[in-house]
């Protein structure tokens, strides 16, 4: 092949990769693009203000009209989210702690691979164990008709959620540099001290980060509440209540409403929420996990 | 120092890792257990009888498969060459980390606007219908993420005087991507390709508008036919069956072949990683 030919190649193959490199955004973009097209289209029939403030979501009722209230999904996916945060929290940065600090690199050989397994559990497995096992449990434990409830999806949500909060968490504190350790066992502080006031504190910005990814997977997760919390359509007052989350609502709904229609937009403006706290999410985590790197 | 004093922090934070591990061992050993019975051969290879009451689940393995390699021949070109220009091309300016932010938020998207994604573009823009093909774009795109970090983490793994031995004798850039940096990182691409798609297999959320059925007859032989999966099987028969007491051994059954699916591309990875690992420390 003769130069000319070779160059030639060569700058196709620049544009080649240029193309495809901007495709994150362009997809994210797209995505967002498609999301707030449909949500315009629900907006011109249903007006914003009752989307955000009715405590209702019935498209059904009052016939053509309907009620296209966000506050109980809301307040449900928080609910089971923060049900959820509650357990992974502190066993996810427990663990984190044990598997980097107390560990031989032998252990640490069985224990990470085992996070990595509950990560590549499919959520509809985990949804299918609160169906059998959770549900069943929780009812018989606090004598209810049956465990379908926020508890349980709060339950499946931390096991969801604990891969990603241990292993970024853990990453945060094995990148801690041993001499701040050291010089702390120098003065004569002990493990535990030494685990509290030096390795934690700076290992601080990765853990809340990975604490953070962990919510946006739950906030955004599917399969595991659309079968384990029952799906009932009320404001839910507590964890054992059946809740109906945005995520199940538009799994629920988007398969059984004609295409084009109030409704069919109605669950594009739910998702259009749903993406915006998620994408706000991860971009503090992002962010934190950011500061980090330039700190190190 | 008190020898008989019990170390409190230590006891909590193994209990801690004890939940987790428990939760692990747990969720195994009762999938495998209850579902056990239900494999054999006839379940793996035979079509669905009698109302999906009995028989086996082979159009949801079949469809499971077809779905993975769609995910995997659309999304795997792309998200390396993504990848490459990141890695390669790039340099370190506010642009490219914007599309570093994009694509960590990417893989950050919940995987149901994935599937109003696919349904607003493939199904109905592209007119695809629901099908084969318009749910294994749907999964290429939730894939791609994790496709271009991983590779290029691979890609950064690839030791510079490899590039400029190579430059040094006269390739183009373009030829040193192709001859010497690409094969160089292959193990590592190929490692992050397999989690990716593993993932992507297990997932039943994108693919429940853009082309998953319950129940098909025969098995799927054409990309723009509607198909059955493993997840969205395993999803019908837990929850929307009218007998669902009755079909649950179907269910713990597809359960055990959809982790053992997932488990075993895991595990590929791993081995792929761990030789990967031993190569480059020669």
């Amino acid at each position: 092949m003769n130069a000319k030919n070779r160059n030639r190649y060569d700058r196709l193959a620049t544009w080649f990769f240029g193309i495809n490199g901007w495709m994150g955004i362009a997809i994210l973009l797209g995505i967002f693009a498609m999301l707030v097209y449909n949500t315009i289209a629900f907006f011109a029939r249903v007006s914003p203000m009752d989307f955000i403030t009715n405590t209702q979501w019935n498209p059904g009722a009052e016939g053509p009209k309907g009620l296209y209230g966000l506050l109980p999904l809301l307040i449900s996916t928080l609910l089971v989210t923060f049900g959820a945060m509650l357990l992974a929290v502190p066993i996810g940065i427990g663990t984190a702690v044990f598997i980097s600090e107390y560990t031989s690199p032998r252990v640490k050989n069985i224990l990470k691979p085992a996070v990595e397994m509950l990560a590549a559990i499919p959520s509809v497995v985990i949804g299918f164990i609160g169906i059998v096992i959770i549900g069943p449990g929780i009812a018989g434990t606090f004598g209810l008709s049956n465990g379908l409830n926020a508890m349980n999806g709060a339950i499946l949500l931390a096991m969801m959620a604990l891969p990603t909060i241990i292993t970024v968490a853990e990453d945060a504190l094995h990148a801690v540099p041993a001499d701040l350790k050291e010089a702390s066992y120098g003065l004569g502080a002990g493990k535990w001290t030494t685990l509290y006031r030096v390795a934690i504190p700076a290992a601080r910005p990765g853990i809340i980060a990975g604490v953070m990814l962990g919510m946006g997977r739950a906030i955004g997760e599917t399969m595991t509440v659309l079968m384990a919390t029952g799906n009932a359509l009320s404001f839910p007052s507590g964890f054992f209540d059946s809740v109906r989350t945005i995520t199940a609502t538009i799994a629920i709904e988007l398969g059984e409403v004609p295409h084009q229609t109030t409704h069919y937009y109605g669950l594009f403006a739910l998702a259009l929420v749903l993406f915006l706290i998620t994408l706000t999410v991860n971009s503090l985590a992002d962010r934190i996990s950011h500061r980090i790197r330039q700190y190190h | 120092m008190n020898e008989k004093k019990p170390d409190l922090p230590l006891i909590l934070l193994a209990s801690c890792t004890a939940i987790v591990c428990g939760f692990l061992l747990f969720i195994l050993f009762h999938i495998y257990s209850q579902g056990a019975g239900t494999i054999n051969s006839r379940f793996l290879t035979e079509l669905p009888r009698n109302g999906m009451t009995e028989g086996g689940i082979l159009p949801a393995i079949a469809g499971t498969i077809l779905l993975t390699l769609i995910t995997t021949w659309f999304a795997v070109p792309f998200g390396i060459a993504a990848a490459v220009y990141l890695n390669e091309y790039a340099g370190d300016n506010p642009s490219t980390r914007l599309i570093r932010a994009a694509v960590r938020n990417l893989a950050g998207v919940p995987s149901i606007i994935y599937g109003l994604f696919g349904l607003a573009l493939f199904v109905q823009g592209m007119h695809l219908g629901t099908s084969l093909l318009s749910a294994g774009l749907t999964l290429g795109l939730l894939s791609l993420p994790y496709i271009i970090t991983t590779t290029e983490e691979a890609l950064k793994t690839v030791p510079n005087s490899l590039r400029e031995a190579a430059m040094g004798l006269g390739a183009t850039r373009f030829e040193t991507i192709r001859d010497i940096v690409l094969p160089a990182a292959i193990p590592g691409i190929l490692t992050g390709v397999i989690l990716s798609v593993a993932r992507a297999a297990g997932e039943t959320a994108p693919i429940l508008f853009t082309g998953a059925a319950f129940y098909i007859t025969g098995l799927p032989v054409h990309p723009l036919q509607e198909f059955m999966a493993l997840p969205y099987h395993l999803y019908m028969l837990s929850t929307q069956h009218q007998s669902i007491e009755t079909v649950r051994p179907l269910a713990y059954g597809t359960a055990v072949v959809l982790v053992s699916f997932v488990f075993l591309l895991n595990i590929t990875a791993s081995v792929l990683r761990s030789r990967y690992r031993s190569q480059i420390h020669l």
